[in-house]
């Protein structure tokens, strides 16, 4: 939380938050989405469909521990399926999040003050669905604490050399963190909901999970030490997650694997991809929930802006990749190049160069990049073309890897289709629930970009002296 | 003299720049146990009731150095001493491929440090405080600033201090039972 400033107009930017509020109706209106907005038979129904594929998820899942992975596609060659090619989408998701609550607010912008919150939120949903694919693709998932070193009789210990060991660390240290952020910044906004609140039951369960908040000055003091040193850990850690993920990939010697452009590559794709998701929710809840007042068209449009240039950096990995394959003069480099162009998923890379390239390029027109729908229609573009870059990278490369005596094909299973459509179940039911319990806007942080923040009064010294 | 049933003087302002001009007084006039609350931080309200630094970065950076001298040592340990594993001859104490798990227990260690050095110091959680008491005291998160002078201070006076409070002009002035 930068120091408090006046909201700032632009001669042609929308600001970041419709001027004329006061505190007094930023608590108001957050608060009462909470605690006083009746529950729509829309938001009903949209939770219900969204509860409904979660059970189907359940029962894909019951089939997958019941019969074992075989229900999948995956056969050598492809050991790796549906289950990497989506784990890696959804931790991409998550890292806008974690960019907008802890890079941007270390860059000081402050419009990011009414995002964070919701965008923290899918960096956990989106972070708890890419950790379910990894254990359901174990095999033995009940045996899944072996990945952890602890003393056992078996005198055994994970292999540390290894860049899975190296995941489970990073995206366990990665979920606890993003848990432990995005709880830190909700404890004075339950606060609010506890002040706020009529109902006695809702009010002392608001008052057990702000654990007695009592805005005391010095308890804001360290807060924001917390605040700040959480941010400046969630910074590398945020980057160096993705860059594990690539080394699952990038440590192997499969052709098409074994490139350092991969760190950098994955991670401008994660932002690519998490700011997609975070339009695709945007739009709607500030439409539903009638808080346009806070998530203006200055919000959309800098996203869009973020998406145009990591698009770029990715359209530049996919550029430097195809010229490392020709240039290297590697024979199975070159084949795998050819095979990308004109091999049986050749269908599925234009797809992606068309989804992650030509059609985000759209964004350069300012009115597109502030048209509600448009942007909605890109990012569920983009969303789709990020999964499809994992696919390829995946699937072409395990099918037709050296020998053409171990060359295969992969063909996913309706067990795969439903996990994966389960995870995104999962992921909007949470996001449902997190919409009606919890306050979507951050309060306390909206409040100091407000003119009404302001202080004018002369500084310490100068009082007390006089 | 001092009433063990109350808990202190609370003051109500109605904007920041009172409230911290008014803490300022109150620190000048010799108070020192005494709390102010906001609604979002304000760091001049903290410097104005004599609030300067804080032990939560020392937390951290202790905790960070913990989390990854043990799980360096934990890998070293592993690798050339509980589980050695010779391939082909080639060192047991590679060290260059426990970087990453170092690094992200640095960050684990010093992210939990950081927040619950945070709570811990704050003496959160703590469900029950005399100012819930105060009705007036639920807009302390809505759009009020409070003073409260705790009646533990040496110079606190049921009647001269609720006096100079008043000299402040606040909103309103209330007793808080403890």
């Amino acid at each position: 939380m930068a120091r408090p400033t006046e909201v700032e107009i632009g001669e042609d930017k929308a600001p970041v938050i419709v001027p004329g509020h006061t505190f007094a109706t930023i608590t108001d209106k957050i608060a009462s989405i909470v605690l006083r907005r009746p529950i729509t038979n829309g938001w009903l129904f949209g939770f219900a469909i969204c509860f409904l594929i979660l059970q189907w998820f359940l029962l894909a899942v019951c089939w997958l521990f019941y019969k074992g992975v075989g229900v999948w596609g995956v056969n050598i060659p492809i050991g790796w399926g549906f289950a990497i090619v989506s784990f890696v989408w959804w931790i991409g998701i998550g890292h806008a999040g974690t960019l907008i609550s802890a890079i941007l607010l270390l860059l000081r912008q402050t419009w990011r003050n009414s995002i964070n919150r919701f965008a923290e939120a899918m960096t956990l949903f989106a972070v708890a669905c890419a950790g379910m694919f990894p254990l359901l693709h174990l095999g033995r998932p009940w045996l899944f604490y072996w990945l952890f070193p602890y003393s056992n009789t078996m005198t055994y210990w994970p292999q540390f050399r290894s860049p899975l060991v190296w995941d489970v660390f990073a995206v366990s240290t990665y979920l606890t963190i993003s848990l432990v952020f995005w709880y830190v910044g909700l404890i004075p906004d339950m606060a609010s909901l506890r002040d706020q609140a009529t109902n006695k039951l809702v009010r002392g369960i608001y008052a057990m999970m702000c654990m007695g908040w009592r805005n005391s000055v010095r308890h804001w003091h360290r807060y924001e030490s917390a605040y700040l040193l959480l941010a400046g850990l969630a910074t590398p850690l945020v980057l160096s997650v993705h860059t594990v993920v690539s080394f699952d990939f990038a440590i192997g010697i499969v052709p098409g694997w074994h490139t350092t452009i991969f760190p950098p590559y994955f991670v401008a794709g994660a932002i690519y991809s998490g700011f997609a998701m975070v339009l695709v929710l945007a739009i709607p809840i500030r439409k539903f929930y009638d808080i346009k007042d806070f998530i203006t068209d200055r919000h959309i449009e800098n996203s869009a802006m973020v998406m145009l240039a990591t698009g770029w950096i990715v359209a530049y990995g996919y550029a430097i990749e195809a010229f490392v394959n020709w240039y290297g003069g590697d024979p199975y480099e070159s084949f795998l190049r050819w095979n990308r162009l004109h091999g049986p998923y050749a269908f599925w890379y234009y797809a992606l160069l068309f989804s992650n390239i030509l059609v985000p390029q759209i964004l350069w027109v300012r009115r597109v990049r502030t048209n509600s729908f448009w942007l909605f229609l890109i990012s569920l573009d983009i969303l789709i073309g990020m999964w499809l870059e994992r696919f390829i990278i995946v699937v072409v490369s395990l099918t037709r890897d050296f020998l053409p005596s171990a060359f295969g094909q992969y063909y996913p299973t309706w067990d795969d289709w439903s996990v994966l459509l389960g995870t995104l179940g999962f992921f909007a039911a949470g996001m449902y629930l997190f919409l009606r319990l919890l306050p979507a806007v951050s309060i306390a942080e909206l409040k100091t970009l407000i003119p009404q923040a302001e202080i004018t009064v002369p500084h310490a010294e100068e009082v007390t002296e006089s | 003299m001092r009433d063990p049933k109350i808990f202190g003087l609370m003051a109500e302002f109605e904007n920041v720049n009172d409230a911290i001009m008014a803490t300022k007084k109150t620190y000048a006039a010799g108070y020192r146990r005494m709390d102010a609350y906001s609604p979002y931080p304000v760091e001049e309200l903290a410097e104005a009731v004599g609030f300067h630094g804080n032990g939560v970065a020392l937390v951290c950076l202790v905790g960070g150095v913990l989390g990854c001298t043990a799980a360096y040592v934990l890998q070293w340990w592993i690798n050339t001493i509980s589980y050695p594993v010779n391939i082909g001859g080639r060192p047991l104490h590679s060290w260059p491929s426990f970087i990453i798990v170092s690094f992200e227990m640095t960050i684990l260690f010093a992210g939990l440090s950081a927040v619950f050095g945070m709570l811990s110091l704050n003496g959160l959680p703590m469900p029950y405080h005399p100012n819930f008491n105060m009705p007036q005291f639920d807009r302390a998160s809505r759009d009020r600033f409070f003073l409260v002078i705790f009646s533990s201070d040496k110079n606190y006076d049921a009647v001269r201090t609720r006096e100079f409070l008043e000299g402040l002009s606040p909103l309103s002035i209330a007793e808080v039972p403890s």
